[in-house]
């Protein structure tokens, strides 16, 4: 007892009862929602054989036997990106200004922000149902279920980007006598614009990602075709599909990457 | 020399203007040529009718069947465990990868650190409903496959942000602790982790969130959750019922995203 104990660091929550109540409440928690788990380890068991043949299906991926349906697939995905991504970013802009606070009324404001939250919401593949019962099978519905999901994702990143921006810089423009629109032009959007361009560009990155499942409920794209794949076991051709949709994603982060270097 | 003095302006010089321009033209031309690809697969008459589907659709849903909400109870908190233990799994797989990749920690630059970034562009690239298409082929339905397809998405989101985030570190930090005699694990102990902790929790937090919402449409593929009611209803045209779910998937979004925001801001 000479008063020399080891040094401890500083635990992230000062309070202790705080701090050991939490941790009660999460090994609570985990305790019931692992209890909640049903496995059948018999078919675990089984399936493990067809996750095997699946790790090797990587090693000898088919491309060949269905060719046509995954080529047709990854055009009408690649359309569907590029298009949805355009229409997104066109109808995302305007709500962005509406939903910046130091540019819009009080209304406007409130209903940009609900038209990102409701946005925000659903994932992709619930608005792809939704559509798809709209207007039918096809990469339509995929389509405006990618643009309506940009809307959320760059109207609310860009709102916050222009109630960010230096002030100084557009009341100068305001003082020249310019109008709302040049003041929008010459004060506003070049501050902004290199954030624009980097979020469109990983914007257009994510909704290919996203047109790969959009499919799945028949909402057009690669999903339909890995879908069929899937069901029917055929791992050879599921994992061409894969190994292709990785390799376009890694070509366009590198892409994207070398052009965001340049503008910003 | 009355033409100097008219001279307006410029921001760019004339071939960059050009460049510019040209790069519209191109952008424009793609465009076109993906719209009339997906025109032409399009059946255009569900379109132009679809103001009538919208408005019977409309009229189904409401109002909502609230006698329904009971029965939603145990997919919600399925729902809610495979997003949870989802991103647990994900966080226990995801540190060792984070600390692969990232530059100044990898045991090896030219095997290690590639094979890291490898396995953190492909979860990132595939997306979970996929990954649930993959385990429900492997072990079945049910709530497991949910959990994993979740952490094995969640992995190369989490160690790609844990990655910089311990690429970012204070060095002078690390060189005080290892000047000590400290052995490799005490320096990560004492010297990274207490610097990365507060990243971690954060990006923790923030793919919880977003697992939330991953995890609502897992159901639909067979991984359990709250989807495979939203199928079931669908799939019997109980539009009364989707009112319902839907509603309940934003009320939860929101509580994930309240939450979330609440940590984060204790956190920084």
């Amino acid at each position: 007892m000479d008063g020399l104990r080891p040094w401890r660091g500083r635990p992230i929550i000062a309070d202790p009862r705080l701090r050991w109540g939490l941790g009660i409440g999460f090994a609570v928690y985990l305790v019931l929602a692992l209890g909640s788990i049903e496995v059948n380890w018999l078919r675990v068991w089984e399936g493990l054989d067809r996750g095997w043949a699946f790790i090797r299906a990587f090693s000898e991926p088919d491309f060949v036997s269905r060719w046509r349906d995954i080529s047709e697939g990854l055009i009408e995905s690649l359309t569907m990106t590029v298009v949805s991504t355009v229409v997104g970013i066109a109808i995302s802009v305007p709500v962005a200004l509406g939903a910046a606070r130091n540019l819009a009324p009080l209304p406007v404001y409130l209903l940009c922000r609900g038209i990102i939250t409701l946005s925000r919401s659903f994932q992709e593949v619930i608005v792809a149902i939704l559509f798809v019962a709209m207007f039918g099978f096809g990469p339509f519905a995929g389509m405006l279920t990618l643009s309506f999901a940009t809307i959320g994702f760059l109207a609310k990143l860009l709102a916050e980007d222009i109630e960010d921006i230096d002030r100084s810089q557009a009341e100068a423009v305001q003082a020249t006598g310019g109008s709302w629109l040049q003041w929008l032009n010459y004060g506003i959007q070049p501050q902004v614009m290199p954030r624009l361009i980097g979020l469109s560009l990983y914007r257009l990155d994510i909704n290919f990602r996203e047109s790969a499942v959009v499919g799945i409920v028949g909402a057009g794209g690669i999903g339909a075709t890995l879908n069929t794949a899937f069901d029917r076991y055929e791992f050879d051709t599921a994992a061409a599909i894969l190994i292709i949709i990785i390799a376009i994603v890694m070509l366009a982060e590198y892409s994207s990457g070398l052009i965001r270097r340049k503008v910003q | 020399m009355p033409m100097t003095a008219s001279r307006a302006w410029q921001r760019r010089t004339t071939s960059t203007q050009l460049a510019i321009w040209f790069g519209w033209l191109l952008g424009v031309a793609l465009f076109v040529y993906c719209w009339r690809e997906i025109s032409a697969a399009t059946t255009w008459f569900f379109v132009t009718d679809s103001p009538r589907v919208i408005a019977d659709i409309g009229s189904r849903m409401v109002p909502p069947a609230w006698s329904y909400v009971p029965t939603l109870w145990q997919p919600l908190w399925d729902t809610l465990n495979i997003a949870t233990l989802g991103t647990l799994l994900a966080l226990v797989m995801a540190v060792p990868v984070a600390f692969m990749a990232a530059s100044n920690t990898t045991p090896n630059t030219y095997i290690v650190r590639p094979l890291a970034l490898l396995v953190i562009v492909s979860s990132r690239s595939i997306n979970s409903l996929i990954w649930a298409l993959l385990l429900v082929a492997v072990m079945g339905p049910g709530v497991l496959a949910g959990v994993f397809a979740i952490s094995l998405r969640s992995i190369g989101f989490i160690a790609k942000l844990l990655y910089e985030a311990i690429e970012e570190i204070d060095t002078t930090q690390v060189e005080a602790i290892a000047s000590t005699g400290a052995s490799r694990t005490q320096v990560m102990a004492w010297g990274i982790l207490p610097q990365i902790m507060p990243a971690f929790a954060g990006i923790a937090v923030f793919r919880w969130d977003i697992n939330i919402r991953e995890s609502t449409v897992l159901g639909l593929v067979g991984a359990g959750g709250i989807g495979l009611q939203l199928q079931s209803s669908l799939n019997i045209l109980a539009w009364p019922q989707v009112t319902v779910i839907l509603l309940l998937i934003i009320a939860t979004v929101l509580f994930s995203e309240w939450v979330s925001a609440r940590v984060r801001h204790a956190i920084i």
